[in-house]
């Protein structure tokens, strides 16, 4: 392993495709049996950054060991020991569901043998037993999405690479999924994941960097990130669209920091009971009121801001 | 941190001959499954073209000095071989490999694991050559059966017949994996490339019959020298420097058509 035991370290790693620049110099440690996880919007580099990560994607720039070799110059023996599940399926959707498993299997150089038997665990595994010889094209996208989970773990890889996971599935698909994960996890598997979905990444990340832009803007486990990010609750006070902007002024100084949206104000503040009834005291009547805690969501928001990014 | 436990993948790195050889396995265990859909293109045309061409056209021709003095089916089938496989191969280089890129993306898949992207070339290239000699086989046999094969010398030109396809093949399995969809660049390869070539390179009547100005345009195709190469093993009339030469030739095309190929695949799936 490279230093500190770290099973991927990155320094000043840097990605670009001509003149753009996808990665600008982001520093990372992944350490073993962690869940890490790349949250960001679309375009912020997450992908890119996995890509070289799994050594499909040479670097153009800075330092990078995945499980203490350069990519650069060992993929073949990085990726013999990875489990990669990409953004897009690619799956032989011309071959039944045990053949996908059984031909990757054999590119890990495993034997038939071997591969009989794992193939039986992960069918298992991904709830495909009943579809096995079944080709692939019909299946559902959760089942697609299982297939490939599945597939990535033929070779027992020490760590495992999820680009966007749950993207297109529906809740039971996705809770079904994180289940899973969290059985891998518990097996000692390292985890990286990407995603968008801030449930997703409170729910299986033990640490996370927020990237926007090529950079990392943020870095800690969800709840340090909202505690320095954010605050622990926020009251949503909900308005008539447009008569929003002129109560502000009345609970600026209730909370640490006030946003204004369309229909809403939203006060971050450590009590958030305590700010409501400073609020109704002041006379605010809002159409409704909320006090919740703070989520990532909250952090990823402000960090990366409310603007579409395409 | 929690406990954890001890983890050992179970992948390896293999040798780039075993690993190009799993990559021929895919396809061939694809190939087992869904060989139904190329039955057509790959067996029943070259037989019609036998059958409508060799024997129907070929009661119009009588043997002369033009068709080496032999019946015009026997004349036409070393050549005929040579050109189906030409077709085949270039049918085999075009919408499989945009598939595995852009369509399926297996190549991305593959390349996520120990393998290189020169090994998924070479065990693509590999069970092109593979599926090239089914069809060899297949053909060589229903023509020996309908009376179309003079001697053992055919079993040479099979083997000159798949070098053929494999010269057509590499360069376009290399372009074809420069393309983002498929466009009209296979129709311009099936339309101004493979189809003069099966009508004009001498497969069916002796280039000498045509235009002076042609010669050097048919002279540089992959297929002339194929035919040129197919005829003479089949009839037994090897020379010892033309055969050279046009196995230089054919031999000179896979090799670029392969360092192109290796160059557009490390590209692309390593980028």
């Amino acid at each position: 392993m490279g230093g500190n035991g770290a099973l991927v370290r990155a320094d000043g790693l840097t990605k670009r495709f001509g003149e753009f620049e996808a990665v600008r110099g982001i520093d990372l440690d992944v350490r073993p049996g962690e869940a890490f996880g790349f949250l960001g919007p679309n375009g912020a580099g997450k992908s890119s950054t996995m890509r070289m990560i799994s050594c499909v994607s040479p670097r153009s720039g800075g330092e990078l060991t995945v499980l203490g070799m350069d990519p650069d110059r060992q993929g073949p023996r990085i990726r013999a020991r990875l489990g990669v599940v990409p953004q897009l399926d690619n799956l032989d959707n011309d071959l039944s569901v045990r053949q996908n498993l059984h031909i990757y299997g054999r590119y890990f150089g495993l034997g038939k043998a071997h591969l009989r038997d794992k193939a039986a665990e992960l069918l298992d595994f991904a709830q495909l037993t009943e579809r096995a010889d079944d080709p692939v094209e019909p299946l559902s996208g959760g089942m697609k999405r299982r297939l490939t989970i599945a597939r990535s773990l033929i070779n027992d890889p020490e760590l495992l690479l999820l680009d966007e996971p749950t993207t297109g599935l529906d809740p039971q698909a996705r809770h079904l999924l994180w289940d899973k994960l969290f059985r891998l996890k518990q097996d000692g598997v390292t985890l990286i994941v990407t995603t968008h979905y801030m449930d997703e990444a409170e729910q299986l990340c033990d640490r996370l960097v927020v990237m926007d832009n090529g950079r990392i803007a943020a870095e800690g486990s969800p709840g340090e990130l909202i505690a320095k990010y954010s605050t622990r609750e926020v009251l949503e006070l909900r308005f008539a669209p447009g008569t929003q902007q002129d109560i502000e002024p009345l609970v600026a100084d209730l909370a640490d920091r006030v946003e204004v949206l369309p229909d809403r104000l939203l006060l971050y503040t450590a009590d958030g009971e305590a700010a409501l009834a400073a609020a109704h005291s002041r006379g605010v009547q809002p159409l409704s009121s909320l006090v919740r805690r703070s989520t990532l969501e909250d952090v990823f928001l402000r960090l990366t801001g409310r603007t579409l990014v395409d | 941190m929690t406990t954890v436990l001890a983890r050992q993948a179970t992948g390896r790195v293999l040798s780039p001959t075993r690993a190009s050889l799993l990559v021929v396995g895919g396809l061939w265990t694809w190939y087992r499954r869904n060989w139904r859909a190329s039955v057509t293109s790959g067996f029943l045309q070259p037989v019609l073209y036998l059958v409508a061409l060799g024997f129907g056209f070929g009661s119009q021709v009588t043997a002369s000095p033009a068709t080496l003095g032999l019946p015009y089916v026997q004349y036409l089938a070393p050549a005929l071989l040579a050109a189906s496989l030409m077709q085949v191969a270039a049918f085999e280089s075009t919408y499989p490999i945009l598939a595995a890129f852009r369509w399926q993306r297996t190549y991305l898949a593959i390349a996520s694991t120990p393998i290189t992207p020169s090994q998924v070339l070479a065990g693509q290239l590999g069970w092109i050559a593979i599926r090239l000699s089914f069809t060899a086989v297949a053909f060589t046999l229903v023509a020996a059966v309908l009376g179309a094969v003079t001697g053992p010398g055919i079993i040479l030109a099979v083997l000159i017949s798949v070098l053929t396809g494999m010269a057509v093949s590499a360069p376009i399995v290399a372009y074809a994996a420069t393309l983002e969809n498929e466009g009209q660049g296979f129709n311009v390869i099936f339309r101004f490339i493979i189809l003069p070539m099966t009508l004009f390179a001498g497969t069916f009547f002796p280039v000498d019959q045509l235009p002076g100005w042609a010669h050097p345009l048919v002279w540089i195709t992959p297929l002339w020298h194929g035919t040129e190469l197919s005829r003479d093993a089949a009839f037994g009339t090897l020379e010892l420097w033309p055969t050279l030469g046009h196995l230089t030739y054919l031999a000179a095309v896979v090799g670029v058509g392969v360092y192109l190929g290796r160059r557009v695949f490390n590209r692309r799936l390593a980028v």
